[in-house]
């Protein structure tokens, strides 16, 4: 792999073997056969569960049926996040496939937003965009683009097609040169030690001194706490789609290679595997 | 890419070339002197003397430069020799060219210069028309202007035969002088720059060559082309100013640089006048200073100002040659060079080193960072290289140059480098950036300046610098810059730019990269060290060393005009390896090694993690489902597409189109058209839910349609794309056509409200109107709507919203909607299946015969050179003879022979002549002393037969037909319709209802003199126009009284003859037939215009005229007639008023973003009761258009702002008129 644009197109088609069976509580009509689905990691539950909902309706009574939510060893997946994200920050160092439960009753609906239809989805997608170009540009790319060119984002998004998302997101990933990167970083780190969902604040990608910043400097003034210090063992992984990038690695890189579709870089800290 | 040749000159006047494949500049060994400039061309290199001639290197191809004279040979019979030379006094010469005209003997010819030689001598050709002939190659004819047969008849009174000779231009891959032309020229050229052979394609290998001379002028070559590559003369191009040098790009674009600073560009250069028409000044880029350099490309422009600062020209495309802006770049430079793709390359205002701009694509024409090209030159002394060398010098892609006499190496200079430093300082040593330049290694007799980083970088040093500061306030800063991309590098592993080359152990030696030779010039050498990604996300970073180490004079000038590279060539220009040398064994500028960002570790991490996270999370799962199903249904083909690029012409793409399921269960579409640009894939989409209309444009060559969204309805340009063969095209228009109303939700017939409009290839489209179209103030954008094709070949159409219509055929025939849709190529689904009929029509197609008189033989077709052809259309510019005029499009066929057409306008004599003083003038049919030309109309039918919802109505031929307009619920149940035959008698059509469209009989109306033009508005308001332009009211048409009872004489506006009318609720509008002169100069402007557009609307009708539109003012229903026309706009050509009193039209002359297009539906927008005439157009879909009704569309607007306004108060001053009159005249309407 010599060229940055493998890394988008890695990234892109990242997927994750999953395996769902439905929650043994629900009531139905004979026994349901758990489904097995390769899910992209840069997309989200509700736009590649239609088949996992058709396969189990197939053995329930339709009263029995409201809305589908799905969970992973007692916690409610949240559908608004990535489905990389959630597997890495829930489940990154489980056994694959990934088993998640699948419910379509007792909607919980403390922790999770309902989501009626895919345009719930569409709509949340489009204004994580909108935010992240108004950290990046002050909203001034997504602004100039017309509706079409929105649509042309959502739909290579459902449709997972990668050139036609890309031929748009190429537009919201430039800078001046002069500038050295975007405005801000749009990051949002995720803590199983926190009990906020998650850490979002304004960070440039370089020093006021006109250093690039790093994956370290991010994390020092984030969540300090999950760098290792010297001579201690690591605590934490830092995890970007499944992988532990280097701490030096540039800010601005990460968020131009490694941020999810919408335009977030999305990082899980997450306790370190014990041995 | 094929090789091609980068050109320059040093400041001795030594012209060297370098290969695109190569990585040595190669001297011009033969050139005969000393040459100041050179402009290359791929075929061709031209170039300035030191002594102002003009040489030219034509380099050898496996085509030959040939080119074949050819003079006649006449011959008489007499009683008494027989054939003889001995001709009639009113005879040709004995030796003639092909016409006649010309005296031309065997020893006449010469040839042109001492750069040709012939081929053989002199031959008769013994050919004629493919086949041989017997008798010495003579032809025969009864007299000399006539067809020659090779038989001799007892008729043949004259003989002739064909001399041919070849010479051939011999000059090749040497430099040839252009011999200087008789009239010479007052003063020595200064300046030269070939291209423009983008131009046209004929005749091949055709030039511009533009020159300037030491007093400013400008002169251009005329007649290069490849069997000419010298040109034939110079033309004075006229000038506002004193030129002091000129760029021409390889399409239209020339600009020049006058004296004073500022710019000039040339305008109007189209492929029929090269030269262009005119100028236009641009300011030069900074007041004070102004340019001294220019050079333009395809599309861009980039100066040099009299600072030598670099310039480069926003907006620049041959719509817009000016441009809109400048731009400063980086760099200091004395000239630069566009080449094709639009490259760039320049020499460099310190060092004269020649500079290529990298990163230069389509969409960033700008570029990134200039790169020293440091690829040694022949016929320097050969270095004795060691092999370490090469590989060394591979490595680094610049030239390193040491400038004194390092005794070693040490590995801190390697290491330091490798840090990031940039050892270019005061000092001679090289340092990183945490032991600066401290490290004493030697002494450099100059200061070296870090230069280049990316391009802000650069600005951000360039500006910072100056002489006095010393530079290691620069270094402070870089190493700040670099110190995240760069890590220590190890040797083996650095990769460089293309990431091919290693750095071989041996190379870490250093030392060896010194350049020995020392002398004082100076040279700049760059790295550039990291390849900039296509995201543009890591920082390139350059450096220039400059230091006094160069052997070579410096460059003056360079070409790249010929150079066919472009931004992802591979390049081996930036490689010193032979010139590197040990001689001496000194190191010092040494390894410049900033670790290429690509192999940072972090990198690495994520390229190895990413890899390995694909093995383990997907690698063993292969078997699963993916969760997004691909594309449910795709057709790909391969197709041809019009290329939105220049020059535009077909070009094979694969074409797709991708069906599927939206979320919500709707079908949707995207087409995809891959194609290649500069070698790299590429394609072009469109949502089929943003396609407006599918266009077929069929004619004999290609199978075309185009495709149009909003957008592209805007830009006048379609993607236009054809098939192989009409079946493949009709089934792509038809499954396209499906998906495009599918995912609109439209089907079935045409609404009552339907607009119908007419293309002027007689093709019918409908849409459906929405409330909002006519809302106000924010109505639908006309470019919105949605066409649909409907079956039927029509050349107008008209309707009312109780649904019915009536169309007619261009053979006049009337026809009458059935209520189905489809028919035509629709089939299936597409198509009703009943209400589809045969629908026959039958149209002439004209072509002129053009004669000129001459004093000897009277009027003969034997025109001037400079005449049109003496078969041609009816501007004059199209050949069209009898055996190559073909129907208009395979659809149709011939029913009849050509004939002479007398009906033309302006009457003709008894053989169907017009006479003329000169050919585009205005003909009349009579001959006088003052006419020189003659021409005479000849008429071919053809028919065509299709299918299509359309009946037809018997016996009696139309021109106009008009149905009365109604409310949305209208309790009328017959509707009156009126029509002019094609006599010009008015009809009224009895019985015509919903139920029964076609009514039953006609009543034949009264009139003085024929009409040409009618039209029936709410309420009976009958207006037509009679054939001497004036307009007629009848009055007290009503349900009682169907035809009325008399006309009242309407003046038409002062000195205009209207043509056509029409009539809505209470408002009349009719356009006049202005501009029907086509030697007007805005219809030549017209002409060119839309010959220009590329679209295959090629059927012109003379008829449709653009004239002015027309309201008619003081209307009430006391007094129908009105008080005068006021005038509302120009360039209309029809004129459709809508029961709301819409108004719409068919408008000439829409610039879009790409051409001008004629025909094009615009509709008139805030129209209202108090302001009928509405305030501007809106335009949409065209060009091509021919006709348009509204007439169907009584779809009441919401009418918010009207009806709060009702609802709460009476009309309150601000709107003193508006709905209170409207109210009467509108319950008029509907009773």
């Amino acid at each position: 792999m010599a060229d940055d644009k493998d890394v988008l197109r890695d990234v892109w088609f990242g997927r994750i073997p999953t395996c769902f069976t439905l929650n043994p509580d629900e009531v139905t009509e004979r026994e349901a056969e758990p489904y097995y689905l390769l899910l992209p990691r840069v997309s989200y539950l509700p736009l590649v569960t239609d088949k996992v909902k058709k396969h189990f309706l197939k053995v329930m009574r339709t009263e029995d049926v409201e809305e589908m939510w799905f969970e992973h060893e007692g916690t409610p997946l949240k559908w608004h996040y990535p489905i990389g994200v959630l597997f890495d920050f829930h489940a990154s160092n489980t056994v694959l496939p990934w088993s998640i439960t699948v419910h379509f009753k007792n909607f919980p609906d403390v922790d999770l937003l309902h989501c009626p239809t895919n345009s719930m989805v569409e709509a949340h997608f489009m204004s994580s965009i909108k935010e992240a170009d108004a950290l990046k540009h002050k909203s001034q790319v997504v602004n100039d683009m017309q509706k079409k060119d929105h649509k042309q984002l959502w739909m290579g998004l459902q449709n997972d097609k990668f050139d036609q998302f890309w031929a748009m997101n190429r537009k919201l990933m430039e800078y001046p040169t002069e500038e050295g990167g975007f405005r801000y970083i749009p990051f949002r780190i995720y803590q199983t030690t926190n009990d906020r969902p998650f850490i979002q604040r304004l960070f440039r990608p370089v020093s006021t001194e006109g250093n690039p910043h790093t994956l370290f400097d991010l994390l020092k003034e984030m969540c300090p706490d999950a760098l290792t210090k010297d001579g201690e063992e690591n605590r934490f992984q830092v995890v970007i789609h499944g992988i532990e990038p280097l701490l030096e690695t540039p800010l601005q890189w990460l968020s131009e290679h490694l941020s999810h579709p919408d335009n977030f870089l999305h990082i899980c800290i997450i306790p370190a595997p014990t041995d | 890419m094929p090789v091609s040749l980068l050109w320059a000159v040093d400041v001795h006047g030594r012209v060297y070339s370098l290969s695109s494949a190569g990585q040595q500049w190669e001297l011009g060994r033969d050139a005969p002197m000393e040459f100041k400039r050179v402009t290359a061309a791929q075929q061709c290199c031209w170039s300035l003397g030191c002594d102002s001639s003009i040489y030219l290197n034509v380099f050898a191809s496996d085509l030959p430069v040939r080119y074949k004279v050819e003079t006649y040979e006449n011959q008489r019979w007499n009683p008494v020799d027989g054939f003889s030379e001995r001709l009639l006094p009113s005879d040709r010469w004995q030796w003639s060219d092909v016409t006649g005209l010309q005296h031309q003997p065997l020893h006449s010819f010469q040839l042109p210069s001492s750069s040709w030689e012939w081929e053989g001598d002199w031959y008769v050709d013994e050919n004629f028309e493919g086949e041989p002939t017997e008798k010495e190659g003579w032809t025969y004819s009864i007299d000399f202007p006539s067809t020659y047969t090779k038989d001799k008849k007892w008729n043949s009174c004259v003989r002739r035969r064909r001399w041919i000779r070849y010479r051939r231009y011999k000059a090749m891959d040497t430099w040839a002088k252009i011999p200087s032309q008789p009239m010479s020229l007052p003063d020595p050229f200064s300046d030269i720059s070939c291209g423009g052979w983008e131009i046209s394609e004929e005749p091949g290998g055709r030039l511009s060559l533009w020159v300037v001379s030491l007093q400013g002028k400008v002169w251009f070559r005329e007649g290069i082309c490849h069997h000419n590559p010298e040109g034939s003369s110079w033309e004075e191009v006229p000038l506002p100013g004193e030129v002091v040098q000129i760029s021409c790009g390889p399409g239209d674009l020339v600009w020049a640089v006058l004296w004073e600073g500022k710019l000039i560009v040339r305008e109007g250069i189209t492929r029929d006048c090269p030269r262009g028409l005119s100028w236009a000044v641009v300011e030069c880029p900074s007041p004070e200073v102004g340019a001294i350099h220019v050079s333009v490309g395809n599309g861009v422009v980039w100066a040099v100002t009299k600072d030598n600062k670099v310039w480069f020209r926003r907006g620049v495309n041959s719509h817009n040659p000016c441009g809109s802006g400048w731009i400063s770049m980086v760099g200091e430079m004395i000239m630069i060079s566009v080449g094709l793709h639009d490259q760039v390359w320049a020499i460099g205002c310190e060092d004269r080193a020649v500079y290529f701009r990298q990163g230069v694509t389509s969409s960033e024409l700008s570029g990134k960072t200039w790169r020293a090209i440091s690829a040694p030159r022949d016929g320097e002394r050969p270095h004795s290289s060691a092999s370490s060398q090469q590989s060394a010098g591979r490595f680094f892609s610049g030239e390193v140059q040491a400038q004194s006499v390092v005794s070693d190496a040490d590995s801190d200079v390697e290491k330091g480098s490798a840090d990031g430093a940039i050892f270019t300082t005061p000092e001679p040593s090289l340092g990183s950036p945490t032991e600066p330049p401290s490290n004493p290694a030697v002494d450099a007799p100059k200061a070296r300046i870090p230069k280049v980083t990316s391009d802000s970088f650069i600005s951000e040093l360039v500006s910072d610098r100056d002489q006095g500061k010393p530079s290691k306030d620069v270094l402070s800063v870089t190493p700040a810059v670099l110190e995240e991309e760069v890590i220590p590098a190890d040797g083996e592993e650095i990769l460089l730019c293309a990431g091919e080359a290693l750095l071989s152990t041996e190379s870490r030696g250093g030392p060896q990269w010194s350049n020995v030779d020392l002398e004082e010039a100076q040279t700049g050498a760059v790295l550039d060290l990291a390849e900039t990604c296509s995201l543009s996300s890591v920082t390139t970073f350059t450096l220039t060393v400059e230091d006094g180490a160069e052997e070579h004079p410096m460059w003056a000038w360079v070409s790249g005009e010929g150079c066919s590279v472009d931004s992802s060539s591979q390049l081996n220009w930036f490689s010193s390896s032979a010139n590197t040398t040990s001689v001496t064994q000194s190191v010092q500028s040494m390894s410049l090694s900033i670790s290429p960002a690509q192999t940072a570790a972090w990198r690495r991490q994520i390229f190895e993690q990413l890899s390995e996270r694909s093995r383990r999370e997907m690698d063993d799962f292969k078997h699963y489902e993916q969760a997004i199903e691909q594309s449910v249904w795709v057709k790909k083909g391969a197709m041809q597409w019009w290329r939105d690029w220049k020059p535009h012409k077909w070009i094979d793409v694969q074409f797709a189109f991708e069906q599927f399921s939206g979320p919500d269960g709707n079908k949707d579409g995207i087409l995809f058209i891959y194609y290649n640009y500069n070698e790299e894939k590429k394609y072009l989409h469109a949502f089929i839910n943003e396609v407006t209309i599918l266009v077929p444009v069929l004619n004999d060559s290609k199978h075309t349609f185009a495709i149009y969204t909003d957008e592209r309805t805007k830009q006048r340009w379609p993607i236009r794309v054809a098939a192989a063969t009409e079946l493949e095209m009709y089934d792509w228009l038809a499954l396209l056509s499906v998906s495009c109303c599918e995912s609109r939700g439209i089907q079935g017939p045409p609404s009552k409200q339907a607009i119908w409009s007419i293309t002027c290839k007689g093709d019918i489209f409908v849409s459906e109107p929405s409330p909002a179209l006519e809302a106000v103030p924010y109505p639908t954008p006309c470019d919105q709507m949605f066409w649909r094709q409907v079956g039927g070949h029509l050349r107008m159409v008209e309707c009312n919203s109780a649904g019915i219509v009536w169309g007619i055929g261009y053979d006049h025939t009337a026809w009458v909607y059935t209520g189905g849709y489809g028919g035509g190529f629709f089939q299936g689904l597409a198509s009703s299946t009943d209400n589809i009929y045969t629908q026959t029509d039958v149209k002439s197609v004209y072509i002129y015969e053009n004669q000129r008189w001459n004093p000897v033989s009277g009027y003969t077709s034997r025109g001037l050179p400079t005449d049109r052809y003496m078969w041609s259309n009816a501007s004059g510019l199209r050949e069209c003879t009898k055996t190559g005029t073909r129907p208009p499009s395979p659809h149709w066929t011939w029913i009849s022979d050509w004939a002479v057409d007398y009906s033309v306008s302006g009457s003709t004599d008894r053989e169907g002549w017009q006479y003329a003083a000169d050919f585009p003038a205005s003909f009349h049919g009579y001959k006088t002393m003052k006419d020189f030309v003659r021409r005479r109309r000849w008429a071919r039918k053809c028919k065509l037969t299709t299918t299509g919802p359309w009946q037809e109505i018997p016996p009696i031929p139309l021109i106009d037909v008009t149905v009365l307009p109604c409310g949305a619920q209208s309790s009328v149940d017959t509707f009156p319709l009126w029509a002019i035959s094609s006599k010009g008698d008015v009809l009224c059509r009895l019985g015509v209802s919903a139920q029964t469209p076609a009514g039953s009989s006609w009543l034949h109306v009264g009139t003085d003199q024929p009409f040409k033009s009618i039209s029936i508005g709410a309420a009976g308001q009958v207006w037509a126009i009679a054939r001497d332009g004036s307009a007629f009211h009848r009055g007290s048409v009503s349900p009682q009284n169907p035809a009325g009872d008399c006309w009242y004489h309407i003046p038409s506006p002062a000195k205009q003859k209207l043509k056509q009318v029409s009539v809505g609720r209470t408002s009349i509008c009719a356009v006049d037939e202005n501009g029907t002169n086509i030697s007007s100069p805005s219809r030549r402007v017209v002409h060119r215009g839309f010959l220009n557009v590329p679209v295959c609307f090629g059927v012109f009708l003379a008829f449709l005229c653009p004239g002015n539109l027309w309201y008619r003012q003081g209307v009430t229903p006391s007094y129908p007639q009105g008080s005068s026309w006021d005038h509302v706009s120009n360039n209309v050509r029809k004129v459709s008023m809508g029961p709301l009193d819409q108004i719409w039209i068919i408008a000439d002359k829409v610039q879009g973003s790409q051409s001008l297009s004629c025909g094009t539906v615009c509709h008139r927008l805030g129209v209202q009761p108090i302001e009928p005439k509405g305030q501007q157009w809106d335009y949409g879909i065209g060009g091509g258009w021919d006709h348009i009704t509204v007439r169907g569309n009584a779809m009441e607007p919401p009418r918010i702002g009207l009806l709060s306004q009702k609802d709460t108060a009476p009309p309150t001053s601000s709107s003193p008129l508006p709905v209170g009159i409207a109210e009467p005249n509108g319950t008029a309407v509907y009773s």
